[in-house]
């Protein structure tokens, strides 16, 4: 066997070490709250449409477990998931989140992503991301010159994802198991 | 095959970004038949969707309606008669002024047939409890209860006692989604009510709902209401939509103007709405019996007015304003008694009957104030009215 193959296989298998797998009900049901809790909080008041609980799930399952394909897997079905629901085209948000997912578990193979610190940094930095992916493919990709970002606004929204996705990453820690 | 292995996540991801894109593409450059439902696929997907998030939903909503309205529909129900039956007078009361309405435009109703204008009626509705939304601030939709079983279709128009809501986006068997009029892709046929200047509404992405179709018009205030056009298609005529907030210039569009339009329902409150399911060029038969009790009294007080002293040898009609009005029996419309001046005073040569007739009168001779004989108050202003010359004191020198 080639030494370089025997080289991939010992590093994939370090990096599946550090990764943390979830149990299936945490996996399944933890999104679908989030997406309802996204869509019944609005009702109680508009203000809290300003959250984007599933993006801070699909930031915390892609961080945790550290692997690509299944941050854009969870990203994809998330974002697709929130399409459905919206009155966006159904891809809008499944290619923002997808993005972001694969980034995120990128990014959380390579860097110390236990620290409260980081985890802040890295919400607020990929919700603005989201912010200027959705509004790439608005206006280029589907055309619509009509729409429009309030920035100030996603900074805001950015702080207050972050500030909201601190505690969601301690409690939901409790639910991960180490491989 | 090294290669693949090699870069698998981001070909991964290349590929699922693909995918997407190819959905999204297919879904912007289908055009969309208001008669039909969406896609096939993209209509399987949000069907799935709130399919499964529906239930829950419901749940949360019962949850929520029970613990807001349990006080008050089961426990706090003092007074509840009482006003129950102030409510009934109420209705009462406003279905006459809707037949006197309804009967002020039985003109312009003529107007329209002469010009053949084809009217069309709200013949039914279906209430619907709003059940979620979309949960995002780029997007306003809401779901509501009911769907096709009810009889729901697409494009219907979504409304509420207070004006309009949006529109009827996608339908599935047990639930419904409404695009809200400040949704980034709705869009209205409104008139300005004053100024009667049509324009088209559309939301932005601030949540707002906004002409922006009109140039600088001087005669556009804020404050002006805006109802429903008709010419959408969607929303019957004459519907209110909101009031103008503000005029400004639009700083993308020139030389056009945003006029930010702020919504007669409070549409992040929307609780329970009704869908317009059916419209018939007639008015409704409720509207219709209202129309017919209206133009009956609209008549019977014409015959009134033309007949003055029927009611004088009525004992109660010679109390004047004092006289009560008959009571009306049950199911007809009582007939309102015609109100007769009060008695003066101090007798003037300007009391009825006071000047003698013009026949009596002799040219140059100055007037002398007669006694008004007995009961003159009550006679109608216009039969006894002195004449001009004999009235005006200059005529008699």
């Amino acid at each position: 066997m080639p030494h370089y193959i025997m080289a991939t296989r010992s590093y994939m298998s370090r990096r599946e070490a550090e990764q943390q797998n979830f149990s299936l009900p945490v996996a399944l049901f933890v999104p679908l709250a989030a997406l309802l809790l996204q869509i019944l909080l609005p009702r109680l008041s508009p203000r809290f449409a300003i959250l984007d609980l599933p993006l801070i799930i699909t930031l915390f399952f892609a961080i945790s477990r550290r692997a690509p394909i299944a941050g854009t897997l969870t990203g994809a079905t998330i974002g697709l998931l929130q399409d459905a629901l919206s009155s966006t085209p159904i891809g809008v948000n499944g290619m923002a989140k997808s993005l972001i997912g694969y980034a995120a578990a990128s990014l959380g193979s390579r860097i110390d992503v236990d620290n409260t610190a980081t985890r802040a940094l890295l919400t607020f930095g990929f919700t603005l991301l989201q912010s200027v992916l959705i509004y790439l493919i608005e206006r280029r990709l589907l055309g619509l010159t009509g729409f429009h970002m309030l920035w100030l606004h996603e900074l805001l929204r950015a702080v207050v994802n972050t500030a909201v996705a601190l505690p969601i990453y301690l409690s939901l820690n409790r639910t991960r198991k180490q491989l | 095959m090294d290669f693949l292995l090699r870069f698998r996540n981001a070909l991964f991801l290349i590929a699922v970004l693909l995918a997407q894109a190819l959905a999204l593409a297919v879904q912007v450059r289908t055009p969309r038949d208001p008669a039909k439902q969406a896609s096939g696929s993209v209509r399987l997907i949000r069907m799935w969707t709130t399919g499964v998030i529906a239930p829950f939903e419901r749940g949360a909503h019962a949850i929520g309606w029970g613990l807001r309205h349990g006080w008050s529909n089961y426990i706090d129900l003092r007074h509840v008669r009482q006003q129950n039956a102030d409510l009934q007078q109420q209705i009462t009361r406003m279905r006459l002024q809707e037949a006197a309405i309804s009967e002020d435009a039985l003109e312009g109703r003529r107007l329209q047939v002469l010009l053949a204008f084809k009217e069309k009626y709200v013949a039914s509705t279906i209430a619907a409890q709003v059940i979620g939304s979309s949960g995002s601030d780029l997007s306003h939709v809401l779901t509501i209860d009911k769907g096709s079983r009810s009889g729901i279709k697409v494009d219907e128009a979504v409304i509420t006692p207070d004006g309009i809501v949006g529109k009827v986006r996608d339908v599935f068997p047990d639930t419904a989604e409404v695009l809200e009029i400040n949704d980034q892709t709705s869009g209205a046929g409104v008139v300005l009510a004053n100024t009667r200047i049509r324009a088209i509404l559309r939301g932005t992405a601030a949540g707002r709902a906004q002409i922006g179709n009109l140039t600088a018009d001087s005669r556009i205030k804020p404050g002006e209401p805006v109802v429903t056009s008709g010419g959408d298609q969607v929303y019957p005529r004459g519907l209110p939509v909101g009031t103008v907030e503000s005029i400004a210039p639009d700083p993308d569009r020139q030389p056009y103007t945003a006029i930010v339009v702020r919504p007669a329902v409070d549409l992040n409150r929307v609780e329970e709405v009704l869908v317009i399911t059916g419209m018939q060029p007639e008015l409704p038969a409720d509207a219709q019996q209202d129309l017919a009790a209206a133009q009956a009294q609209h008549a019977a007080d014409i015959s009134a007015e033309r007949l003055p002293g029927l009611h004088d040898n009525d004992p109660q009609a010679a109390n004047g304003a004092n006289a009560a009005p008959p009571a009306a029996a049950p199911g007809t419309v009582p007939v309102l008694a015609i109100p007769h001046p009060t008695p003066s005073l101090h007798t003037d040569r300007y009391t009825i009957g006071a000047t003698p007739p013009a026949s009596q009168l002799t040219p140059g001779a100055p007037v002398v104030p007669q006694t008004p004989p007995a009961g003159a108050e009550q006679q109608p202003a216009h039969k006894s009215r002195p004449s001009k010359d004999s009235a005006h004191p200059d005529a008699t020198q």
